[in-house]
């Protein structure tokens, strides 16, 4: 019997969830460190899972079963392959990073991180973790479809409760309305696979495997792929139905911003991708063109929309919008670089956007504003964080040497093979993205503080610091070695390109 | 020593990135070492490639010191590494003057460590782009460098900064963006980005086949262009050259020397190592283009220059001028590739980078160290300096006319061999381009003129503003530059060797 390490990491976080749950609120640095342990010890098996993938064997690996409710063939079934074990691995990092800048700073004047019952915040923030882990292990489509309601609903609360006051509530409903309309669409999609296995095959089963081997007809993968697909990819947030996710990232406390738009937004290309196109892979086809359009506009309108935001954070959160706009734009190529650059782009966006969250807070927890004119001369007070900033912006412009440009350019290669016009005019995007960060170093970090920012506006903490070493450590990694990953999400690429059937 | 020798362009290449890693962990405030360490730092790729350059067999065909590491396997690109009478000579350029640069920057007293990495940052940059034999190698050093260049300019320049530095980085990002996608179309039909087999399998395409939904010549066509727009932005060729007067004036003296010594050069190296190879028939068609291009940066820059009150601007807009020689000769030789005329051309250009490469520098140099002893670089407020600052006068004159191109200095011998390569080719774009030199006489005794001569600016002369004589360390900077102008104007034998062996095997 092999250690499950899988189910391990994906309950780890409700575990301790429960843990601090049951320990009294006032004990605010206890429930942190039980918070940070269980962070940590999530990142340490996810990483070990990770680098532990045989990818000489590829498939999916640290297989588990175990029955749940086997007369409607539902079982708990965890796996990871190439596409998955990376975003495991971000998940982790993510979490990580995320309670290590949440754990605030004592100084009453910042007032960092939370400090309103964190026992509450991290307890829920947690069984989102859980929510993102199931999802991306799942091999089972309700078990998959089960975590991915869970790791949305948490959200509501975390929103709703520590959100920034001014906008939370609208936020919040609009987030979660949104979402869960798109779940519900592609609920329906997931019911009629689950009757239509039944009907062809006569057994009753969400294994993925199995509707994988034995296919759905064409005309019904051709009706139901874009249900399926859009409604996951509205967590993804693909063009028109991105609307949410800037407002959502904006009200969302600084470690949910990181967990929503590092992870959940993968969370959302994921399913598009495990169920939309893997599953239906006919569709995926004959859909090919109106996905591309999306994600094309996605990428270039995100990028000019990010362009024109007065407040930082909007700024970031439309710069996802464009970012995961490659992401899809990578899957509607259906082909080997364009799913590639996919892979390692959901891993790079997902460090990258959690940095620049992680940032932005840093500033508005200390500087109260996030009005990009009203910010000024950062990088006196807070140089680690700027040269992290800096690092960010550098892979968002896709700058070689950074993990952003060995997501981009494959992703690119893809859509140069399907259709040559799209790649240029999506790689407008680049200009646009260099455009808009450029500016915003130069006016948030260079230049003078403002008056009023004068005395009060401090140095980030040390754990600050620890967080963002460790998100630029895998931005660069990557960037310097592209071993480190590409081949990983090779693997997993090669069995999507099988289902799709060498095309 | 057999590592080293196994190993030398990788470590010419990582040395001064590596050397900025290890300077996070030098002790704090400590300007002196982080001034000294940055130096020696960078002597170091210098003196490598100084190996390299008496250890490289010039009769040789091919590239040598070849090294290939795997990088990113999963798109066919590998870190493959190598040098040829061309590059080479350009490497030798950017390890010459990087220290220069540095010892030039022992002024800086604002964040001088971060100022230092980036210089060291910005050595990798340049040297990647020359040593490279992989097309998206190429590129990602080619962006590299970008940015550690925008962050000079920006946080040491001088009043514009914000403006120029922006403007320096989107003119060039949006160059490269037509780089980077006329690289993946050749990623995607060809599935490798190495330059030698690029070289063998997209010039010997079939001229009528298809390629995705075009024919081979609207698709060469287009990534011709997209090429050419990105290297005539760097160079820059009129009129894509706005940005260059806006950055070169607001860098930092350093900045600048490396911006017209070294960055100028990427532009034309591109065209040198990637578009005349592999593009010989479009560059041949389309060279009428490029020559009237070039002419018109010869003429304009010229009269742009002569134009300028500010010093540095005059001296940044020389180089506009004195760049299109280098298109222009590469214009020739694209038209009449093969020709004993367009191998002349050929080694006039690439002699002609090295050359701008030295007196560019030294001319930034020199208008860096009247400024910070006066504050000012408008040309009205000078006059008459000679007899309060003789040894300065006599080495801006030296350096003055090696860019005027006197007889006997280094700037004379590559521009005689460009115009005379490129006369019986293009008799008439190359009798333009004369009157462009005889403006650049006209531009470069005028800035001599108003420092040096004339009455003397009595404001000079006495008191708290009593300009100091140039200093030992600047003369230091200096004077390498100088011997080598001296060297190269009466012996140019020894580099145009290496170089013309390089031309004549190369087209």
């Amino acid at each position: 019997m092999n250690f499950p390490v899988l189910s391990v990491i994906t309950f780890t976080p409700l575990v301790a969830a429960l843990i601090m749950l049951l320990m009294p609120a006032h004990r605010k640095n206890e429930v942190r460190a039980v918070a940070l342990a269980a962070a940590t010890f999530a990142l340490i098996l996810a990483a070990w899972a990770y680098f532990t993938y045989d990818q000489s064997v590829a498939g999916y690996q640290f297989t588990e079963k175990y029955d749940w409710l086997p007369a409607l063939g539902i079982s708990l079934y965890f796996g990871v392959d190439g596409i998955s074990a990376p975003l495991v691995l971000l998940t982790g990092v993510v979490m990580f990073t995320g309670v290590l800048i949440s754990w605030g700073d004592d100084d009453k004047h910042v007032m960092a991180g939370i400090q309103d019952r964190p026992r509450e915040f991290f307890a829920f923030l947690f069984i989102l973790a859980t929510g993102v882990f199931g999802v991306f292990v799942s091999l089972d489509l309700f078990m998959l479809f089960f975590f991915y309601e869970i790791a949305v609903f948490p959200m509501y609360l975390l929103i709703v409760i520590w959100g920034w006051n001014v906008t939370r509530e609208y936020a919040a409903m609009k987030l979660t309305l949104y979402l869960f309309m798109g779940s519900v669409v592609s609920l329906v999609g997931v019911l009629a696979m689950y009757f239509m296995q039944y009907q062809t095959t006569g057994v009753l089963t969400f294994n993925m495997l199995e509707m994988e081997t034995s296919g759905f007809p064409a005309l019904f993968q051709i009706v139901w792929f874009l249900p399926v697909f859009l409604g996951f990819a509205v967590l993804g947030g693909i063009w028109p139905f991105h609307n949410w996710s800037p407002d959502g990232h904006v009200a969302a406390p600084t470690a949910v911003s990181m967990f929503h738009a590092g992870v959940l937004m993968k969370l959302g290309a994921f399913a598009a991708l495990r169920v939309g196109i893997m599953l239906l892979p006919e569709g995926a086809k004959y859909w090919q063109w109106l996905v591309m359009l999306f994600a094309a506009v996605a990428v270039v309108y995100g990028a000019y929309i990010a362009f024109v935001q007065m407040d930082f954070k909007y700024m970031v959160g439309f710069s996802s919008v464009s970012h995961m706009g490659l992401v899809m734009l990578g899957f509607s190529t259906l082909n080997r670089e364009g799913l590639l650059g996919s892979g390692l782009q959901m891993f790079s966006h997902g460090v990258m956007t959690a940095l620049f969250f992680a940032v932005v807070g840093m500033i508005y927890d200390r500087a109260h504003t996030r009005q990009i004119p009203e910010l000024g001369g950062m990088s006196k007070v807070m140089p680690y964080a700027t040269v992290g900033f800096i690092i960010g912006g550098l892979v968002s412009m896709g700058m070689p040497l950074f993990s952003g440009f060995i997501a981009e350019f494959p992703i690119f290669l893809g859509v140069w093979r399907e259709q040559w016009l799209v790649a240029v005019i999506a790689s407008v995007s680049i200009v646009i993205t260099a455009a808009y960060i450029m500016r915003n170093i130069r006016q948030v970090f260079f230049g003078e503080i403002p008056e009023n920012l004068k005395g009060h506006v401090g140095d980030v903490t040390f754990l600050d610091k620890v967080a963002i070493t460790t998100l630029c450590f895998f931005m660069i990694i990557i960037g310097l070695f592209p071993r480190f990953m590409a081949p990983m999400v090779e693997t997993g690429v090669n069995n999507i390109l099988r289902l799709l059937g060498g095309f | 020593m057999n590592f080293i020798s196994t190993h030398l362009l990788s470590l010419i290449l990582f040395f001064p990135a590596l050397a900025a890693v290890m300077m996070l962990f030098l002790p704090k405030d400590e300007n002196k070492l982080f001034r000294w360490y940055a130096f020696g730092a960078s002597l170091v790729p210098f003196i490598l490639s100084l190996v390299a350059w008496f250890q490289f067999k010039s009769n040789l065909p091919g590239f040598q010191f070849e090294e290939t590491y795997v990088w990113y396997e999963a798109i066919g690109s590998s870190m493959h590494l190598g040098v040829d009478g061309l590059s080479l000579t350009m490497v030798l350029l950017t390890t010459l003057l990087t220290p220069l640069a540095i010892l030039a920057s022992f002024s800086i007293s604002e964040k001088i460590k971060a100022y230092m990495m980036l210089f060291l940052f910005l050595e990798m940059g340049m040297l990647g782009v020359f040593l490279s034999l992989d097309l998206l190698i190429f590129f990602v050093f080619w962006e590299v460098g970008l940015v550690p260049m925008y962050f000079l300019i920006n946080q040491w320049g001088s009043a514009n900064r914000n403006y120029a530095s922006l403007k320096f980085m989107i003119y060039t990002m949006g160059g490269s963006l037509g780089l980077l996608l006329g690289i993946q179309l050749l990623g995607v039909l060809f599935g490798t980005y190495d330059l030698v087999a690029l070289y063998q399998n997209w010039t010997s395409l079939e001229p009528d086949s298809i390629l995705l939904g075009m024919t081979v010549q609207t698709v060469k066509t287009v990534a011709f262009w997209a090429f050419v727009v990105a290297f005539a932005i760097k160079v820059p060729v009129w009129p894509f050259h706005t940005w260059l007067p806006d950055a070169h004036t607001e860098a930092p003296t350093a900045g600048s020397m490396i911006l017209a010594g070294v960055l100028l050069k990427l532009g034309a190296y591109g065209f040198l190592r990637l578009i005349l190879p592999l593009y010989p028939f479009e560059a041949k068609y389309f060279a009428g283009a490029l020559a009237f291009l070039a002419t018109a940066a010869i003429v304009f820059g010229a009269f742009a220059s002569y134009a300028q009150t500010d010093f540095k601007r005059l001296v940044a807009y020389s180089s506009v001028n004195h760049m299109g020689f280098v298109v222009l000769g590469i214009a020739a030789a694209g038209l009449a590739s093969g020709t004993p005329d367009a191998t002349i051309a050929l080694n006039g250009a690439i002699l002609q980078m090295f050359n701008h490469g030295l007196s560019a520098a030294g001319m930034f140099f020199l208008v860096g160290v009247i400024y910070e002893r006066t504050h000012t670089r408008n040309l009205e407020e000078f006059g008459g300096l000679f007899p309060l600052v003789p040894v300065y006068g006599g080495i801006l004159i030296f350096t003055s006319m090696a860019s005027l191109g006197l007889p006997g200095l280094n700037g004379f011998v590559s521009e005689f061999l460009v115009v005379r390569g490129s006369w019986p080719i293009l008799p008439m774009y190359t009798a333009i381009s004369m009157l462009g030199l005889l403006f650049t006489g006209a531009y470069i005794l005028k800035g001599i003129m108003k420092v040096l001569h004339g009455p003397m600016n009595e404001h000079w002369a006495h008191g708290e503003h009593k300009l100091t004589e140039i200093n030992t360390r600047e003369i230091l900077v200096m004077a390498p530059l100088m011997v080598l102008i001296l060297w190269i104007g009466i012996y140019p034998a020894w580099i145009l060797d290496v170089i013309n062996k390089a031309v004549s095997m190369l087209f």
